[in-house]
């Protein structure tokens, strides 16, 4: 179960890589690190729910450090949920901005910190 | 009997969030995409579920499939009458060969190494963590992780006052 959550996570990743660096449209970009986002929780919570606890492994009996790791994966995830839900306020923040003082959506536009 | 229906419900939540994500990064219809996003997340979601984190399955539903895709919609809208389509970058060959490069070099790993992994059906203690994760983490954010619980509340403050600030009318 594992490795398939693994690798399904991995796929997820990979799409939202290619979208990312393949799209113009700066909202399209925003969506797809939107799927790499999620395919790092997925990531997260399948290693905490399957990976054998260090501490299970050392003592071999179930206390409260072997507990905590299980559901560590799903606190982080939690987390990146929270770091997400701010970026994509801000970004598309950003894109109403890009748009009202450019009047593109371009990406390849928004090249004003080039040297 | 419960085996199979969890191999079945996995397969075809995979399929549905594959399918969501290819759905985005092919249709060259914006408002398409920000639609597709969503069937993606529900089937995070129901990933989520299907492992144990019922939480955070909900909270996915919450804050991506309700929060994050009305605001993707509403930007979709706002911005759609300079949207001149969604076309392609000029690197678009590359970044279908960075992707899967990566992807083969994540498989290759993952099905190489060696995981030390607990059976699908928990032994009796173990399975106890799971009766009530809700609780759980509760108390998880509130002891272990009071620190990071604070610094995510300033860093949504943040993020609205900052995008308060961005798009305001001058």
């Amino acid at each position: 179960m594992l490795e398939r959550l693994l690798i399904l996570s991995a796929v997820l990743f990979c799409i939202g890589l290619y979208g990312a660096l393949s799209r113009r449209h700066v909202i399209a970009v925003l969506i797809c690190v939107e799927i790499m986002f999620n395919a790092v929780n997925i990531a997260l919570v399948a290693f905490s729910r399957y990976i054998t606890p260090a501490a299970l492994r050392a003592t071999g009996e179930v206390n409260e450090a072997a507990v905590r790791s299980l559901l560590a994966g799903q606190t982080f995830a939690l987390f990146v949920i929270v770091v997400a839900a701010a970026e994509v306020a801000l970004g598309l923040a950003l894109v109403i901005a890009m748009v009202r003082g450019k009047d593109t959506t371009d990406i390849s536009e928004a090249s004003l910190m080039r040297r | 009997m419960d085996n199979l229906f969890q191999e079945i419900a996995f397969w075809l939540l995979a399929a549905v969030t594959v399918g969501g994500a290819l759905g985005v990064v092919r249709t060259q219809r914006l408002f398409r995409a920000a639609l597709m996003l969503v069937v993606s997340f529900a089937g995070v979601a129901g990933i989520f579920a299907l492992i144990n984190a019922e939480f955070l399955a909900v909270v996915q539903v919450l804050i991506y499939g309700g929060g994050v895709a009305v605001l993707v919609i509403f930007a979709v809208m706002v911005t759609s009458d300079v949207a001149e389509g969604n076309r392609n970058t000029r690197t678009q060959p590359f970044a279908l060969l960075a992707a899967a490069a990566l992807l083969v070099t994540f498989v290759f790993a993952i099905v190489q190494a060696e995981w030390d992994v607990l059976p699908n059906d928990l032994p009796a203690p173990l399975a106890g963590v799971f009766v009530d994760t809700p609780a759980a983490i509760g108390g998880l954010l509130l002891n272990e992780y009071v620190l990071p619980f604070e610094i995510a509340g300033i860093v949504l403050l943040a993020a609205v006052v900052g995008a308060l600030a961005l798009v305001r009318e001058r």
